[in-house]
């Protein structure tokens, strides 16, 4: 069962073969016996899942039902959940249970879907290996001595090893695509603004963005579908019709023109990597795409404007942990300072404070139009590279990261190797363009994934290409060793 | 050596909207503590700032009336420094683009002149929470209803060169806020608050001086004590041969004196950027025409428009305008009255606010409203009453006995106009008064107002005067 697709449980559920309580405990089963390898998940909500399941079941009678009623998924552990504890993978949040749903939450709870519990992340979602989790690091179903990716490195690794057949993630510079590209799932980050931010706690509040991740594109569809959608308590999400992602899944390739960006296949990407995708272009040639030679100029430069960006944002947004209202307070405090202090100081992770002091520091007087102005301008040329790239091309298509998944603890103390591991997914975040990570592949035993760049909006678009090339591959079937009994 | 003080004030007028600035929480003031904070004030890990639409028209009304550029587009800023009642971490507020910028207000000096003193910019920002110390025994306590409560900060040029006219431009932007209905004025509850930049340097020096800001002044009276310490402190220090310190000072009323607030060492860097949360605000022509369609005449142009039209000194043009609402009622006096503009200004100004001060009520809770007061003075214009018994009448109307024709009838009030009611009266009290009627006759010719009195006595002062004069003079020459 733990194999079906979301179209056919939905089916199952309707027909009656199976209930929602069953397929619920299904999964329930599944993360209870193998999440011990994986750590996958920070918090398990076994009694309110079957609560849903049994809502579901009731939904099922009435016919009230959406594609997504009864259909379990896991929740990366940044989207605030009324009376579910949401940590944000930090110490500093480790006692915080808010009072009210993110949008996405209460989008999903309305569509009728079982979230089973909340997924491991890096905290506060800064990381490229979901090792700065204070919840420990994630393991990859591929290999447990190797990362997972981050910072949504607990769904990606629970949906590669079926503990979950969806899970939501949040992108800032890859944090779904890396992971997703890591452990072999599909994985998608809409257009900025398209997902609602309220609720979802804020790294980099002009880069973030909610996003899918699925075994397919086909489900990555429905669970995007449900999450989408304007919200009038985000000023900056987008009053947009939304469209119909499944019935854009057929669309024919023919005459599709993909473009491949000669600086994303340079140097320092991992020759199996490379050909791996490059039997990916193959398929969608042999599927009626064009490929043609692009070029992303400025591309070299998103790694420095976003390492500025959204540390910047990120020192202003974890203002609001101070150890005053809510969260991690140090014991006995002397004073107002020591608190600050002490509280910040051993609620964070050093991953957070590097990002802080560099933020902080790139804010200051004197250094603001030095750092942050011109990064913002840099932005706008990385964004101007590629509306002249979607002049010429419908998709860009690239690696998701250069290699395969690294060891744990391989760049653990090395922050700018790290860095670099976002190298293909970052620009995408400043210029606010939709993007995903398709199964291209293996490299030994570990999977490879082939990043899709949309124009604004073109969601549908990338869905449907990845679903193609999902009917001609069957890379995202593939299941880890020691994850197969039900 | 003569000095020059030189005042800048940065008014914070709180807007009188129902909710908040960035959230649906109430902005009522007085509720218990942390009841009209919601997950959005609080700052909350994930919630989201949504801009009150209500907030920026009253900011565009201000700038309308301040002849001042409404912005068409204006940028929200994180202004980021720590304290428990700041639960964000940083204030939401305008920078680098504040949604007013460049106007002016005149002002009206003692000598009659009139100065107009420069607007710099006014902007939108939230107001903070507030920090309890007292009945918390060495803790703090921390109160958000406030967090959120929107705030439009008023720059003014450092033009002002006085406490006196720092005082008469507070005023005149407290009128003017309220005239636009944006704020309530209430200073007690610190809906209205300044900051003084001031200043001294030697007359002629171009240069200005080395600034001390005073926080949070919540009244005219504090801002003319606090301005007028700080200059003599400065002039003092100058002259001693010190130098006077950049810092923000606290003005202590209980004292009568100002004094430092925080220490050069706890400067902060606000760290200020574009708060990614909210887009810039963008306003169309068709939105500030739309709020220039809702302005109301405002407090200049009603003083004028009353002086010319009431024939009133500009003075009391001035007084009847200080308030939309004396304005108001005085309007409606006068269009009971008959179109008696002056008679009605003297009344509003004369018995009714006496009566009201004496009182402690605003015009808005008088007993006597514009249409009893209106009746009254019609019958006087109209002689069915004279001036003096107009008084009688009126406190008859404010202690409810009704309106003026009933009371006057009641009572009866009416004057004698009947001249040969009034003939057979003063023959009555020349035929009681022949002494007085000789020595009149012999030229003593003072002794009319006697008989005047005589009559007046006689008909319980219901008889014209006029008349009376006139038949007294006739028959006292037969």
């Amino acid at each position: 069962m733990f194999q079906k697709t979301i179209s056919e449980l939905s089916a199952g559920l309707r027909s009656g073969e199976f209930s929602c309580e069953e397929l619920t405990e299904c999964f329930l089963a599944r993360v209870e016996r193998y999440d011990g390898q994986l750590n996958s998940l920070v918090t398990l909500t076994r009694d309110s899942a079957l609560a849903a399941a049994r809502a579901a079941d009731q939904r099922f009678k009435t016919g009230e039902v959406t594609p997504l009623t009864g259909i379990p998924y896991l929740h990366k552990d940044i989207f605030c959940t009324e009376g579910v504890r949401t940590s944000c993978g930090s110490r500093m949040l480790d006692n915080f249970i808010a009072p009210y749903d993110a949008t996405v939450t209460q989008k999903l709870k309305d569509a009728g879907a079982v979230m089973l519990g909340k997924t491991n992340m890096d905290e506060f979602a800064m990381g490229s290996s979901n090792e700065t989790s204070f919840y420990g690091p994630v393991r990859n179903p591929w290999d447990r001595e190797r990362v997972p990716g981050g910072s949504s490195g607990g769904s990606a690794a629970a949906v590669a090893a079926r503990l979950a057949p969806l899970a939501t993630g949040t992108d800032t510079g890859g944090s779904i695509r890396q992971p997703a590209a890591l452990c072999g799932v599909t994985g998608i980050k809409p257009t900025y603004g398209r997902v609602s931010r309220y609720g979802m706690i804020a790294f980099a509040s002009s880069l973030d963005q909610a996003g899918a991740f699925a075994a397919s594109a086909a489900d990555a569809a429905r669970l995007l579908q449900a999450m989408a959608g304007y919200d009038p308590r985000d000023s900056t999400s987008i009053d947009r019709p939304l469209e119909d992602y499944s019935a854009a899944l057929e669309e024919d390739l023919r005459g599709l023109k993909i473009g491949l960006p000669k600086e994303y296949f340079g140097a320092g990407l991992d020759t199996g990597v490379a050909d791996a995708v490059a039997a990916a272009v193959q398929s969608l040639t042999h599927l009626g795409a064009e490929v043609k030679d692009i070029s992303l100029p400025n591309a070299a430069l998103s790694v420095p404007a976003y390492y500025v960006v959204a540390p910047a944002e990120c020192s202003s947004n974890l203002s609001r942990m101070d150890g005053v209202r809510f969260g991690y307070r140090c014991d006995n405090p002397r004073d107002l300072e020591d608190l600050y202090v002490r509280s910040r100081g051993e609620g964070f992770g050093a991953e957070v404070k590097r990002r802080i002091l560099i933020g902080t520091y790139a804010l200051s007087a004197g250094y603001y139009d030095a750092y942050y102005l011109k990064a913002q301008q840099v932005r706008r040329l990385i964004r101007d590279d590629f509306v002249r790239a979607f002049s010429e091309v419908d998709v860009i298509l690239s690696p998701t990261a250069p290699a395969p998944a690294f060891r744990l603890g391989e760049k653990a103390d090395d922050p700018v190797t790290m860095y670099l591991s976002d190298i293909y997914t970052i620009a995408v975040n400043l210029a606010g363009l939709p993007g995903m990570s398709v199964p291209a592949g293996f490299v030994g035993n570990l999977p490879v994934g082939m990043q899709l760049i949309g124009n604004y909006f073109d969601e549908g678009r990338l869905l449907n290409v990845a679903h193609r090339y999902q009917q001609v591959s069957d890379w995202h079937r593939q299941l880890p060793v020691g994850f197969e009994a039900v | 050596m003569a000095w020059e003080t030189v005042i800048g004030l940065e008014i914070h007028a709180q807007l009188a909207t129902r909710s908040k600035i960035f959230s649906g929480a109430s902005t009522a003031y007085g509720a218990p503590p942390n009841t009209q904070a919601c997950a959005v004030d609080l700052g909350l890990p994930g919630v989201l700032p949504v801009l009150n639409a209500e907030v920026v028209r009253m900011a565009a009304k201000f700038g309308l009336a301040t002849h001042s550029t409404v912005a068409r587009r204006s940028v929200f800023a994180r202004k980021n420094y720590f304290y428990p009642d700041l639960p964000k971490g940083y204030q939401i507020s305008q920078f680098e683009l504040p949604v007013v910028q460049s106007g002016h207000l005149d002002i009206d000096l003692e000598d009659g002149t009139s100065k107009r003193i420069g607007i710099t910019r006014a902007h939108l920002e939230e107001d903070a929470g507030k920090s309890l110390h007292e009945d918390f025994h060495g803790e703090t306590g921390i109160d958000l209803n406030r967090a959120g409560t929107p705030l439009l900060e008023i720059v003014s040029e450092p033009d002002l060169r006085s406490a006196g006219e720092a005082v008469a431009y507070m005023k005149k932007i407290h009128t003017l806020v309220r005239y636009l209905e944006i704020c309530d004025g209430n200073m007690q509850e610190g809906s209205f608050r300044c900051d003084a930049n001031v200043s001294v340097r030697p007359v002629g020096q171009e240069a200005y001086g080395t600034r001390a800001e005073i926080k949070n002044i919540n009244s005219f009276r504090f801002v003319e004590r606090a301005i007028n310490f700080e200059v003599e402190r400065q002039i003092e220090l100058l002259e001693g041969g010190a130098t006077v310190v950049q810092e923000t000072r606290l003005y202590d009323a209980d004292r009568q004196e100002t004094r430092p607030m925080r220490s050069k060492e706890e400067a902060n860097d606000y760290r200020y950027f574009p708060d990614p949360d909210l887009l810039p605000l963008e306003l169309d022509a068709a939105f500030i025409d739309a709020v220039a369609a809702t302005l109301p005449e405002l407090p200049d142009a009603r003083r004028d428009r009353f002086s010319h039209d009431y024939g009133l000194s500009r003075y009391d043009a001035g007084v009847l305008t200080a308030s939309r609402e004396l304005a108001d009622f005085f309007e409606q006096t006068v269009e009971n009255a008959g179109g008696e503009g002056k008679l009605s200004a003297n009344w509003v100004m004369g018995e009714l606010a006496g009566r009201l001060n004496k009182e402690g009520r605003e015009i808005t809770a008088s007993p006597v409203s514009p249409a009893l007061l209106g009746g009254l003075l019609r019958r006087i214009s109209d002689g069915t009453i004279s001036g003096k018994i107009a008084k009688q009448v009126f406190e008859a109307i404010w202690a409810g006995e009704g309106d003026a024709d009933t009371i006057i009838e009641r009572k009866g009030l009416k004057q004698i106009t009947d001249s040969g009611a009034i003939e057979q009266s003063v023959r009555d009290v020349l035929a009681a008064n022949p002494g007085q009627v000789e020595q009149y006759k012999g030229g003593q010719e003072k002794l009319l107002g006697f008989f005047v009195g005589q009559v007046m006595k006689v008909t319980q002062g219901k008889a014209n005067p006029g008349e009376v004069n006139k038949i007294l003079k006739r028959l006292l020459l037969e």
